[in-house]
Formats: C-alpha cells, structure tokens, sequence
C-alpha cells in the first residue's frame, strides 16, 4: 500500500494528450474536481505527452527524450495529479526504467514519486466526498488495464462512483480483460484489437448500463468508437467529467 | 532453428477469428483455466509470496547456470543417468536416434514434452524409419490428426468433444463411432496399451532437474508419464538447459507453483522423481536413463541479464489461459511451437526478429501475462524489449535480426512526434487549428485500420490547453 501525504496547498497537473485534443471537458472537470477542495491547481502550459506511445512501440530513445521535457516542466516538489491511469502508470513505474542508467536517476525517482492518478488523489489524498445530484442513472465501470495493474487504483474508481447515491453501478463481465486499445496495438493489430473492443461493447451491452465510465481516455475512444460506429445508444465518459455533472448539475467547462 | 517458413500472422489470425468452432472450444476453455487457478490461490498475499519464492528460486539458479548444470550432469552420471549435450535441435535429434539405434529399437513412446516439439523429432524418427508415438491423451489426438499442440499444458484444446470422437473414429482403424468420453477413453488407452508393451525405448520432458542430487521431476495427470519412464528398457529424458534448480527442497514450492498455474490442481495425479535406472535387485524401472539437455539458442538469450529472465519459464501455460488475444486465436495462429505471451517472447529471440519479430506486435501490453506469471517474468517489458532491438541503431545488439528495421519509415514518423511533443507551441497551435476547422484525423494508414471497427475520433472545438486558459487556471 502506498503511503498518501497529507492535503496539499497546490499540485499540478498533467492533462495528457489525449484528453487535451479528444476529452478536454473530461480534463477539465478533473481540475475543477480539485480545485472546489480548495487545493490550487498549476497546469503548465508547455506540458505534451508522457512519452508512453514511444516507449511502447520500441522507441525508448524517442520517449525518453519527450519525457526529460516533463520532467523539467513539472519541477516544483508537489503532487502531480492525471485524469489517466495509463499515462500515470508511466511515469510513476516507467520513467524509472527509462532513466535507469541516466546521471539523474534520483531525481527521476523523485519525480515518480510524485505522480497520482486522479481517482487515487481525491480518494487517499483529499478524501473528497460526493453529493449526488443528478437522476438516477445505470452506469457500469472498465478500468483500463494500467489503471488496474500498474497503478492499482480500480478500486478508489469504484468507491468514488458508489458514493453517488443516484447512481446504479452494475458489474461488467469479463472486467478485468483490456478492451483492445494499447495505443499503436490497435492500428498494427487491427483485426485482434477489433475482436476485442466488440467483445468488451458486447458486454457491455448485456451489462444494462445506460453509460459506461472509465479513467482514461485512450480506452474510452476506442470503446465509444466502437459502441458509435455500431449505433449502440449507450455513451462512454471519463469518471471526472461525470462525476462533476453529478455534483453541480453542469457541464465541466461552463 | 533458422529455416523456420514465413508465418503469414494476419491470415492466421483472420483464419481463426472466422471460425466460431475454435472460438467457441477456446472461450470455453480457458474460462475454466482461469477461474480453476482463482480457486487454487484464493489468498492474494500468499500467493504473492509464493511468487516471489519462484522467482528467487529461478533467478538465483540461472545466476549459477553453467556450475549447476555441471553438478547436475555429474549427480546423475553418479547415480547412473547417461547425459548428452546438445546444442541444436539437429544435435538432439542425433542422440535420440544413436540410442534407438544402439537398442535396435523402431517404436519409441513418448510423455508429452515441449523441447520434443522443437526438435521436430516425431517427423526426424520417421524419416530414419522410427515411429515415434505420443501417449499423452491430447498429444495422442493431435498426433492422429496431424497436427501441431495448440496449447503448452492442453495440446487438443482447440477441439471439442465431437471433433475428438471423430479424430478417433477416422484414425483407429476398426474404431466405432462414440461421443461417451468413457468410451473414448478406453479407445486411447487400448490403443496406447500395445503401444508401451511393445515400445524399445520410452521418452519424457523434464519439469525440474535438481542439480544438487540429480534428480529428474516429472509431473503428469494420466500415468502416462510413468509408463514411459518405466515400462521400456530405457528412458530418454529430454530439457531445455533452464529447467535445472540447485536444491531438492526447492521441488515443493516450484510444483504448487507449476501445477496450480498450469491446471489449477493442489497435486498431479503423479508427480514422479526420478533419479537412476533400475538398480540391482529391482524389479522394474529401466535398465538405461539418458538425459538430453538441449540449448537451442538458449545461452545467447542467457548471455544478456534482461533477456535472461525469459529462461526463468516453467512451461506452466498459464499466460496463454489468461492472455486475450490468445483465448480468441489459439495456438496455431502464432506459427511457432510456442504460442502466446511466453512465445511472444521466446520465438523471437530464438528464431530471430526477422522471422518472428512480428510477434511482439501482437499485445496490447495489457499485463494479464506478467500478473499471472507464476516466476513473474516481466513479459510486457520483454516485448517492449523486442520491439526496440526491431528498430535499433545500437550496433552491439545480439539478437538474430537486430535492427532490421532500423531504416524503416517508423522511424521517422516517430522522430516527427518527439519534435511535435519537445515543441509544445507548434503543437499546440496545429491542435487549435484542426480545432477550430473540426477536421479529423484523414482515413489513411493506421486511421484506415482505426475506423474498421469504430469511429473516426472527433479533434475536440478547445484544447484543454485552451480551456485551461480561459478558466484562469494557473499556467506557470
């Protein structure tokens, strides 16, 4: 179990690039989840990507390279907070790795130690406590499998979903299997991603949720594009951004 | 091991997703696999232990390879095994056939054993006249049919019931037609009987070999296994060099370890020891023991300490059971003896990138693999591995096809995305254009791929960057 510091003044945050060109309302409302705690938040403007397309596709020179740029933008000793456990999970367990022969390792262990993903935060950290307003509502839940296996934290999703009283949270079978994005697998592999985002949206389907949630962003792109394209009535949406529409009754962005 | 043919991946692939039988005998399958090995580690935090034992276990015994190896051989010359070195798959093939030879022998049974399956040797027997006869029950029906295992633990896997019955049914002759697995039991075992009173020379794999006794450990669930290794005037035992531990003490841990992952049982049915030929006054057990310790590419994998962790493999299977595009492909879609994560893995550092580079491709680095992993070898980082050696401009890389794709286009579009995400202005300023023109990503290349099953991804109208602006967020 890892050790949670106590209710910091400030943190930054790192939005990822994906939510910042596909879901930044989903970005934005993990922000605001935040902030409302009292907590400031530093969004670095010059902040890009983790590094994890890369570094999974073979191009760890590439990755690091990209990954020393946030390393020296998110410099201040303060939490760093993702709506991602993915990106999360790299640069908590990975960058470790990356670095591992680099003259600044330690720093670079530091930094590590230093990243959170958001469910995680608002749970261990701010202890934050959710008073639903919305109607009632069937949802059901996929973790990605970074959030699940690297970062652990499936469970803090879950907990922060239950506390919404109006909100029904039905199981999913087959949860814990990936729903086939893993970034460039999805594009070098399409006919086995294929077979396994249908198969994930197939039980879905069968789950009777009206919604389905999940904390990051690249599975929920390949599971709504997948519900989208076969005309499913059901819509995918990141924890934060649905978790902020409960509590205030608004759109994260208005 | 070089002149493997070309595997075509994506026609395998397409070939098995389109038969609903196989993915319909899979699914069932490994469903089971996978709750059986819940049932048998039902207490995480022990079973995390455990794990960590077996990989100590591994680790500290692949450190000491050559020295335990050596004590090995001179234990079980000691205790009157007979051991052969061989390097290549041709080499071991080569011992099998002087020892048949040697004993006039034309019938050899076998227990099941993966190296045997590297070697090709049931088709390197008949070649030089020999029959080679498998007497585990899956390997039995795979042999009839002609084909290779499908699975590492469960070689029949992909065939249900009323496929099995008719394998049976076209292969015996004089067989009738039964679907009563009793029945079809009794058949196999009718058939196998004759078969191991007859046979010259009887063959097995080895599961563990202990260095410090010379001992060889041997599980199995049909007393097939035994009837090989004690029935036939003598015994060949065939293992890839890493399947050797330093102590008898470490048997117990290791086998709660194999046969909980592998079949989610406590125990096999027979866990047999074995540690000479018959001795003087016994009345059964074999009169010779050979034991062939097969490397096969495995010491150049040795040779780097990240890749060395591979070698840690117990051969359990449970990667496969747990693995999600094995559970939709089955084995024979990869092409290779072994299949799935661990094969993902081991097939490309022993038969080259070139061949079986492709392979690595095919993961979503889920995890599921390394989660399960009784040894806990480290596949996804070890695919991560060979992915970059694919690419890599390094010029000491050791694996056969290092960088034999350092000059493709990969590279470059991956040196336009460093200069994108190192250049966070320009970046930032293409998104807020594509934005603005709510244009998508064209439909070419991989998004030609992407939109075959989904949508095209919507660029959003703001940035976050954008956003995060105009709510006043702190930028610094």
């Amino acid at each position: 179990m890892r050790n949670y510091p106590e209710k910091p003044e400030k943190i930054y945050y790192f939005g990822t690039c994906l939510a910042d060109m596909f879901y930044p309302e989903a970005g934005m409302a993990g922000i605001k989840l935040i902030q409302q705690q009292g907590v400031k938040v530093i969004f670095p403007a010059q902040q890009t990507c983790c590094g994890q397309p890369a570094y999974n596709s073979g191009f760890p020179a590439e990755a690091r390279t990209v990954a020393r740029k946030q390393f020296d933008i998110f410099y201040k000793d303060c939490p760093i907070v993702l709506p991602s456990g993915s990106c999360a999970g790299m640069m908590r367990h990975h960058y470790p790795k990356l670095f591992e022969n680099d003259y600044n390792i330690d720093e670079i262990k530091a930094f590590s130690e230093r990243i959170y993903e958001l469910s995680e935060f608002l749970v261990n950290v701010l202890n934050i406590q959710l008073e639903d307003r919305g109607d009632p509502i069937k949802v059901t839940w996929h973790s990605s499998c970074h959030a699940m296996r690297e970062m652990k934290v499936t469970e803090d999703s879950k907990s922060l979903i239950r506390q919404l009283k109006n909100v029904e949270l039905v199981d999913l079978e087959n949860e814990y299997e990936c729903c086939g994005f893993g970034g460039t697998f999805a594009v070098k592999q399409p006919q086995l991603s294929g077979v396994m985002v249908n198969d994930k949206v197939d039980y879905i389907k069968q789950s009777g949720a009206a919604r389905v949630l999940s904390g990051d962003c690249g599975c929920l792109m390949n599971i709504s594009g997948a519900m989208d394209y076969r005309h499913m009535p059901i819509s995918g949406q990141h924890l934060a951004e649905f978790i902020w529409e409960r509590i205030n009754g608004e759109p994260s962005s208005s | 091991m070089a002149n493997h043919q070309a595997v075509d991946f994506n026609k395998n692939v397409s070939r098995a997703l389109n038969d609903a039988q196989l993915r319909k005998n899979f699914k069932f399958a490994m469903g089971n696999f996978v709750v059986k090995r819940q049932n048998i580690f039902p207490d995480k935090t022990e079973t995390e232990q455990l794990r960590a034992l077996g990989n100590a276990i591994k680790q500290r015994a692949l450190s000491r390879l050559p020295e335990l190896l050596e004590q090995l051989e001179q234990n079980c010359t000691k205790n009157g095994i007979q051991v052969h070195w061989a390097e290549t798959t041709e080499d071991a093939n080569e011992h099998v056939l002087n020892i048949m030879r040697a004993h006039e022998a034309t019938l050899l049974v076998k227990g099941k054993s993966m190296v045997s399956e590297e070697m090709h040797l049931n088709k390197f027997l008949q070649f030089h006249g020999i029959e080679a006869i498998e007497t585990d029950l899956g390997e039995f029906i795979v042999q009839l049919n002609n084909e290779t295992p499908s699975h590492i633990i469960v070689p029949a896997i992909h065939k249900n019931k009323d496929q099995i019955a008719k394998i049976l049914h076209d292969n015996i002759p004089d067989t009738p037609y039964t679907e009563d697995v009793q029945e079809l039991n009794a058949i196999a075992r009718k058939t196998l009987r004759q078969k191991f009173y007859k046979a010259g020379v009887g063959l097995s794999g080895v599961n563990l070999a202990v260095a410090e006794t010379g001992t060889l450990c041997l599980v199995e669930n049909e007393g097939n296994g035994r009837m090989c290794t004690t029935v036939p005037p003598v015994h060949i035992a065939l293992m890839g060099l890493e399947k050797v531990i330093e102590k008898l003490e470490e048997i117990p841990p290791m086998l709660r370890l194999l046969i909980g992952s592998a079949t989610g049982q406590l125990i096999t049915t027979y866990v047999n020891m074995i540690t000479s030929p018959r001795k003087k006054g016994e009345k059964d057990g074999p009169k010779e023991v050979h034991l062939i310790i097969l490397d096969n590419g495995r010491s150049k994998i040795y040779a780097d300490p990240q890749r060395r962790q591979t070698l840690q493999c117990i051969r359990c299977g449970t990667c496969l059971n747990h693995c999600p595009v094995y559970t939709r492909i089955g084995g024979h879609a990869y092409g290779f003896i072994y299949p799935g994560p661990i094969g993902k893995i081991l097939n490309p550092q022993v038969e080259g990138l070139e061949a079986a580079g492709f392979l690595a491709t095919a993961s979503s680095l889920c995890n599921a693999c390394e989660e399960v992993c009784p040894v806990k070898i480290p596949i996804p980082e070890l695919l991560r591995r060979i992915r970059n050696d694919t690419y890599s401009t390094n010029p000491n890389g050791t694996m056969e096809g290092h960088g034999y794709k350092s000059k493709g286009i990969e590279r470059l579009v991956w040196k336009a995305w460093t200069f994108l995400n190192t250049h966070p202005m320009i970046n930032a300023t293409g998104l807020k254009i594509r934005g603005a023109l709510g244009l998508k990503f064209p439909k070419l290349g991989p998004l030609k791929h992407w939109t075959r099953h989904r949508t095209n991804p919507q660029i959003a109208k703001k940035s976050l960057h954008e956003l995060v602006k105009e709510h006043g967020v702190d930028n610094e």
